[in-house]
């Protein structure tokens, strides 16, 4: 087969925004995503009557349009219960941008689905109801979902819905905006966006409103369609390697994705943990030789030299520190709580290793976002910062700087579940 | 320290979705050990095929190809099946769901029942009788409500079946594929896809497809809002009247369930310009089975259905 050198694997087409959508229960986030799917053409026909087929005189509103909020409720447990216990994906596109939404569910006991949902996504479409709010605070659930977004570094938007039945008022809106940023201030959330609308009505969702006057900003379609959630990429490279490809010739190849950074034949790379050192001599796929790959390429890399590299095994660049100790928040995701002194598998890019939890920095609670340091115990739903020790050595990236390699799973080697989501914020 | 570098253009929606696939089939075969590749000949198993296909590349796929056939299929699908398994040199797996039926494993309602909800036995059946311990299928988010609250690594009990009330948490990309004795994982490396990508993609990579998909002639009745082949499987009944259309096949299962749409589409291209103005889901338009009610697909699917 003949190499022809591609030059890289970006091309100018549209991308793609995978994004959140969180709000308590009656926040009205289906309306939201149904009136994306329904303005953007994103809902067809026959979805639209299976809706009437299947509820009736339920979905239609007063007003005679389609009950947006049916949409999106996929499960029948979801419909007899009227609540959205699991994570659904749903896709549309406008000429500018392809998107993702993960719809998470508001209750706070399915909160493990949320993070499901975060972890997967750049932004958060964070959802209040205006009219509830007017004169109280901010919902335990609104702060926890703050808390989760902060956590994944995700950047925030926040939907200040139903804003038709305050009469437009601006105060309400201003209000809820000073509630929010100083939740924000607390957790470090940087620059969010606040968007008023009435998501049922689709006001300032796919155009702008016309009730909204003194609103300065783009309606929440326009806004996700231009936000640039370009990370500011370091020249850190990491591929986690998944598996060693042979060649007819038997020269070993090692697959994998590149998790961050960028690699050029010629380069020297290290396999961590052992810290062996090598010169990569090609990059290569199904589609030829490349001159350079970057992040999010799937790709197999031939070295100089044969190292004892496998699965588990991680090429870096020169910059990677092992790590057999961390310390890391964790979102605790099992209905089991953490049991002390048992040991659970962390996962790391294609590393499986035994982790200990050695001790709770803090526990947060979501009344005051306080960090409680006296805590003794994890339990579902609970959002930490926690000292880990593990058996072998571990990549030492930050989540902040590398989120692929800076995040990791804990399973229960006793029932198999994913028992928590782990960020690495300080390694030793 | 390493230097930073300025934005840069982000990978395109088609790469990304491309470098994700392979991803998560290496991650399949990296956690499990004993896996199949449903492949059925239809579009969304040839797309999964032929990521399979790069992620392993220059090796062989270190799986084998698995379909349950219905005994209800297109030939041209079967064909195209055959063909395509040895034109890559794989090895295929047929289990049928007609010997589940002379087993006693399977019982229809009518002989001439749709067999579509009938092959999770069979499925089930080659599970049990060659220990596979992960499958790899063409499901996407995007065709079903139960479908788009699946998880990519999705996880059966001792009984095939799925759970969607307690489904694992999956984070990032770091796929939870561990099970105890008898149970196994479905994993669907293009979960994240539209029809609208799969039919670019194909386009883009050239992937072969049975000639079904492409406008032909086939005489069909009008039934439902629907056209339903007339085929001896299939027969018009009292009243119809069998019209001889210019027909294409938005999805292929078995005759007796999926239906086509009026098309005069002869390439990817004018598919793809018939998909960005059609008003109606893919499912929606062929499929008699997820009609019976909203949550038909998810009930197939608790009972070990793909």
């Amino acid at each position: 087969m003949a190499f022809d050198h591609i030059p890289d694997g970006f091309d100018g087409e549209p991308d793609v925004l995978r994004f959140i959508t969180a709000g308590s229960v009656d926040d009205g986030k289906s309306t939201l995503i149904g009136r994306l799917l329904f303005d953007s053409k994103g809902l067809l026909r026959d979805q639209v009557a299976a809706l009437s087929r299947a509820h009736g005189a339920q979905s239609t509103t007063q007003d005679g349009d389609i009950d947006l909020a049916l949409v999106t409720d996929g499960l029948e447990s979801e419909r007899e219960q009227g609540i959205t216990i699991d994570v659904a994906y749903r896709y549309f596109a406008t000429p500018r941008r392809s998107f993702v939404i993960a719809d998470a569910p508001g209750h706070e006991q399915y909160t493990r689905n949320m993070v499901t949902a975060a972890s997967n996504a750049e932004v958060a479409v964070i959802l209040i109801d205006a009219s509830r709010l007017a004169g109280k605070g901010l919902k335990a659930q609104t702060r926890r979902h703050a808390t989760i977004a902060r956590l994944m570094g995700l950047k925030v938007i926040v939907a200040i819905n139903k804003m038709d039945l305050t009469g437009w008022s601006r105060a309400v809106y201003d209000e809820i905006r000073e509630n929010f940023s100083r939740v924000a201030r607390t957790l470090g959330i940087v620059d969010p966006i606040y968007v008023p609308m009435a998501a049922k009505h689709g006001d300032n969702v796919a155009r702008r409103s016309p009730h909204t006057p003194w609103y300065e900003g783009p309606p929440l379609l326009e806004l996700l369609e231009t936000l640039d959630v370009t990370r500011s990429e370091t020249e850190a490279f990491r591929l986690p390697v998944q598996r060693v490809l042979r060649t007819a010739q038997g020269t070993r190849a090692y697959a994998g994705r590149v998790e961050s950074g960028v690699l050029r034949p010629g380069d020297e790379v290290l396999a961590m943990p052992s810290g062996q050192k090598a010169v990569v001599e090609s990059i290569r796929s199904y589609d030829g030789a490349h001159a350079q790959v970057n992040e999010g390429q799937s790709v197999s890399i031939v070295l100089d030299r044969d190292l004892d590299v496998g699965r588990g095994d991680t090429l870096t660049s020169a910059d990677a520190l092992p790590a057999k100790s961390i310390t890391a928040d964790l979102c605790w995701l099992d209905e089991t709580a953490w049991e002390k002194g048992r040991r659970y598998l962390l996962r790391q890019g294609t590393r499986t290793t035994q982790a200990l939890i050695d001790g709770i920095v803090f526990v947060r609670e979501m009344t005051e976002l306080a960090e409680v340091s006296e805590a003794s115990g994890l339990k579902l739903n609970d959002i930490a910062s926690v000292r880990i020790k593990t058996r072998d050595p571990i990549l030492a990236d930050l989540y902040g700087d590398k989120p692929a390699t800076g995040a990791f799973v804990l399973i229960d080697p006793a029932s198999n579940q994913t028992a928590a989501a782990g960020m690495i914020r300080e390694a030793a | 320290m390493s230097a930073l570098l300025k934005s840069r253009p982000r990978l395109s929606h088609l790469d990304r979705l491309e470098s994700e696939a392979i991803h998560i089939i290496r991650e399949a075969a990296g956690e499990r050990s004993n896996l199949a590749l449903l492949f059925s000949g239809g579009k969304d198993s040839a797309c999964v095929l032929h990521l399979a296909m790069k992620a392993f590349w220059p090796e062989k796929l270190p799986f084998p190809l698995l379909h349950v056939d219905t005994g209800h299929n297109f030939s041209e699908v079967l064909e195209f099946r055959d063909a395509e398994a040895r034109r890559h040199g794989e090895k295929l797996i047929v289990r049928n769901v007609e010997d589940s039926i002379l087993r006693g494993t399977v019982k229809l309602a009518k002989a001439e029942a749709s067999r579509n909800a009938a092959q999770s036995t069979t499925l089930l059946e080659a599970i049990e009788e060659f220990k596979f311990d992960a499958l790899i299928g063409g499901a996407r988010r995007d065709e079903e409500k139960a479908r788009a609250k699946e998880r990519i690594f999705s996880h059966r009990d001792e009984f095939g079946a799925w759970n969607p009330k307690s489904q694992r948490p999956e984070l990032w990309s770091l796929y939870n594929a561990r099970i105890n004795a008898g149970e196994h994982m479905r994993v669907f490396p293009i979960s994240n896809w539209t029809e609208r990508d799969v039919w670019t993609y194909i386009g883009r990579e050239g992937i072969a497809l049975p000639s079904i998909y492409f406008t032909h002639k086939r005489d069909v009745v009008r039934r439902d809002g629907l056209l339903m082949p007339a085929t001896a499987l299939t027969p018009p009944k009292v009243g119809e009247t069998v019209e001889r259309l210019s027909v294409r096949f938005r999805t292929v299962g078995d005759i007796t369930g999926t239906c086509p749409v009026e098309s005069t589409a002869s390439t990817i291209d004018e598919i793809l310009a018939e998909t960005e103005l059609s008003d109606l889901s893919e499912r929606g338009a062929t499929r008699m089975d997820d009609r019976v009610n909203e949550a038909a697909m998810e009930r197939r699917k608790r009972e070990g259905y793909f």
